[in-house]
């Protein structure tokens, strides 16, 4: 049984341009880019022209680039370093219910140490009201961290009109665009984000970089100290052949945008469309915004048995988070959206597209699903 | 090699515990060439304040096995299952003034139901679990046999399962010893080859019984008295002590040591006397409920066995008299000590385990003992 994956919101296998950018890297640019000698100026170059990409891609200027590990890093340099850089201005942290979990469990040790996080829900779109940011705002906020898109749901956050609403407050305003970046057109002047997140390997790059958007004049505290890497502001030496597959990977992505947006629009429609046709009993999660994430309730099913009766026949999705023990914890995000006891939260399953599918695969795919749910529906 | 074909085609779901039995059960199949799919059952969460969780731990260990053996695994989880059809059962029998089995309840109904509806979804043949038994299925009807390592017998524990269960099973090491299934694991490289056998109850492990208890019971201490009335000390709450107990009295003095006896759940008093052998101990008969039975092959309404009122107990004799309303009168030969009400009472014919049921209510001359819970 061929593999059809469609889990790309974990993670996306690696493009072809990417690997063989990234293997030049490793073999031809092996020196410091922090040495002053010859390998160490090829390495820096390299990491320059890299950065000057990344950063033209969200119209950011080079030195507002911090590349970190990932995404998780990425948010939590926005978070503890905003929230120890500004503790004295006050203690207030305004997030929603339906973050990542490299912001929520941030936010909760935080907590732990002396900061009022407020959580907002969200309707059952899975989107934020602005109102509601604007309600949860007081004197001594001193960061509000908002993700772009969803990465279960794929609902798209009012990032610019929040952006607007907080020109009017001295609250720092970070947002993780790790699942958007790539698919969507992202601007940090037109959204007025001092901080943004993303990550390589969502768009087809390697796993183990990503950067952070830091706006000159923000203030933010180091997570790591040790040499004197990226500005001061992230000590370790960089990891250049990643660097590199990283700006390729952008590259490409930006490239591709609108021709894949295109067929994952097509995808959504021939899945949704099958189960249609085949009587299933369904619900589309979310609205439609990040359109590589289809987040699907198909009533009656158990998603752990029918996770594994679709990895089973080859078709490789998720469902909210793997837990403790490889269990399936119900979606916080679901529970954002439709309540605790929602049958949306036992029976829900997330399709996420990316390179390399084609119509023909899609459709294979969506005859398994039915198939399955055929089955496991009485 | 026509064997090993079709076997491929022959799916079995093995419960994996994190444990070396489960984990050569797995090894087993999958060199007898069957299509094995490896699942963790997560039943109870422990984690503690340090986000330190047992059931994490065993999953590692099954996640490394299953790609030492070459099998795809996943996870599931059963926590509410446990908790609704298991722990609940559990805290009212002790409420009541019985030893519940939880064990026993666990098989019936989440490893041999829930679990085993989850395998059969998943396209399963069979249900494979570590347990020392064995099934026959050279008959007309499956039956259930004792695992050969006598020390290791499991089969008190399954006594509930029905033919139609049993029908989906398969118990791979119920026909070796244990020492050979550690020599197996060992000679595969198993990452559980030495791993330390899980010792109690599966939800409470190697905690302190009574401070988990006292969680979710509130706990009444009252008198320890000799059936004459004499106060001998003070108990921590009836709950903690079962019949025939000797450990944790704290009665000192001259003579024979102190047993529990018995306890008054109205007065909240233990009840406690002196020598291992002690009368108050013995009884004759008791009454079993919820009666089940492996096969559905007809029994007369009265017939003799063997029974064992304990894990790891020799068999007894009996006389078992079935009732209307699905429960039993069980004989015994000779007198037996410490019947306890809430534990199960599982019937062999041989080295076949027919079935069983839980221990009601105990008999002495012809007489229900009001003491013993």
């Amino acid at each position: 049984m061929n593999e059809i994956y469609l889990d790309h919101a974990a993670t996306t296998p690696m493009s072809e341009h990417v690997i063989a950018a990234m293997t030049e890297a490793m073999r031809d640019v092996y020196g410091n880019a922090s040495s002053i000698h010859g390998a160490g100026r090829t390495a820096r170059k390299a990491l320059d022209e890299a950065r000057a990409t990344l950063a033209r891609s969200i119209g950011a200027k080079p030195n507002e680039i911090l590349l970190t590990s990932g995404g998780t890093e990425a948010d939590n340099t926005a978070i503890f370093g905003v929230a120890a850089a500004r503790q004295h201005e006050g203690k207030h942290i305004i997030t929603t219910q339906i973050e990542h979990h490299a912001v929520l469990h941030a936010c909760a040790q935080l907590e732990k140490q002396g900061y009022d996080v407020t959580y907002l829900p969200v309707n059952e779109k899975g989107v934020v009201a602005v109102k509601d940011v604007q309600r949860a705002l007081r004197d001594d906020t001193i960061l509000v961290t908002i993700m772009y898109g969803n990465n279960e749901v794929g609902s798209v956050q009012p990032i610019a009109a929040i952006g607007e609403l907080l020109q009017a407050h001295t609250a720092t305003f970070h947002t993780d665009a790790v699942q958007a970046y790539g698919i969507v057109p992202l601007d940090v002047d037109a959204l007025r984000v001092d901080l943004l997140s993303v990550s390589a390997h969502k768009l087809n790059g390697p796993k183990g970089i990503g950067f952070l958007y830091v706006r000159a004049g923000v203030k933010c505290v180091n997570l790591l100290y040790g040499g004197s890497q990226e500005r001061k502001r992230r000590a370790g030496t960089e990891n250049v052949p990643a660097a590199v597959g990283f700006a390729v990977a952008v590259d490409e992505a930006i490239a591709k945008r609108d021709e894949a947006n295109a067929a994952y629009k097509r995808y959504r429609e021939l899945l949704t469309t099958t189960f249609t046709n085949a009587g299933l009993n369904f619900r589309v999660n979310g609205e439609e915004g990040l359109l590589h994430v289809l987040n699907v309730t198909f009533v009656g099913t158990d998603v752990e048995s029918f996770l594994i009766n679709l990895d089973m026949s080859g078709v490789l999705v998720s469902s909210g988070s793997a837990c403790t023990a490889g269990a399936i914890d119900p979606s916080h995000v679901l529970v954002a959206m439709f309540g605790s006891d929602a049958e949306e939260l036992r029976s829900s399953i997330r399709f996420s597209f990316g390179q390399g599918l084609s119509d023909e695969i899609i459709q294979e795919a969506a005859n398994r699903v039915v198939a399955i749910v055929q089955r496991l529906v009485k | 090699m026509n064997e090993t074909k079709d076997r491929s085609q022959i799916r079995v779901v093995v419960g994996m515990s994190g444990g070396v039995d489960s984990s050569v059960t797995a090894y087993l199949l999958k060199e007898q060439g069957y299509d094995v799919v490896g699942i963790f059952m997560k039943n109870w969460d422990d984690t503690d304040e340090n986000g330190v969780c047992t059931a994490t731990e065993d999953y590692e260990d099954v996640i490394a096995v299953c790609n030492e053996i070459g099998i795809p695994y996943y996870a599931v989880n059963f926590e509410k299952q446990y908790w609704d059809k298991v722990f609940t059962y559990f805290l009212e029998e002790y409420k009541a003034g019985r030893t519940p089995n939880p064990d026993v309840m666990c098989n019936k109904e989440i490893k041999f139901k829930a679990f085993l509806e989850h395998a059969m979804n998943l396209g399963a043949d069979y249900l494979a679990t570590g347990h020392y038994a064995r099934v026959d299925r050279t008959g007309d009807t499956v039956k259930m046999l004792r695992g050969v390592d006598n020390n290791k017998d499991q089969t008190y524990f399954l006594n509930q399962l029905s033919q139609e269960q049993l029908k989906h099973v398969m118990f791979p090491i119920g026909d070796i010893e244990k020492k050979e299934v550690r020599a197996i694991a060992e000679k595969a490289g198993l990452a559980t080859a030495k791993k330390k056998d899980s010792t109690g109850i599966c939800f409470i492990g190697e905690r302190n019984f009574k401070e988990f208890l006292s969680q979710y019971l509130p706990a009444q201490p009252g008198n320890m008295e000799t059936f004459d009335g004499d106060v001998k000390g003070t108990h921590d709450g009836l709950m903690y002590y079962t019949l025939g107990q000797r450990h944790g009295l704290g009665i000192g003095g001259d003579g024979e040591p102190w047993f529990v006896l018995g306890k008054d759940l109205a007065r909240n008093v233990l009840y406690v006397g002196q020598g291992f052998e002690n009368d108050k101990l013995y009884s004759h008969a008791l009454t079993a409920v919820k009666l089940s039975f492996t096969t559905d092959e007809a029994r007369p309404q009265t017939f003799n066995c063997t029974a064992k009122f304990r894990y790891r107990q020799q068999d007894s004799p009996v006389t078992v008299e079935m009732r209307e309303d699905g429960s039993a009168l069980i004989t015994f030969d000779e007198p037996q000590r410490a019947i306890t009400p809430g534990q199960a009472v599982v019937l062999y014919d041989g080295d076949e385990c027919i079935g069983g049921g839980t221990i009601d209510t105990v008999i002495k001359n012809g007489e229900t003992l009001t003491y013993v819970g």
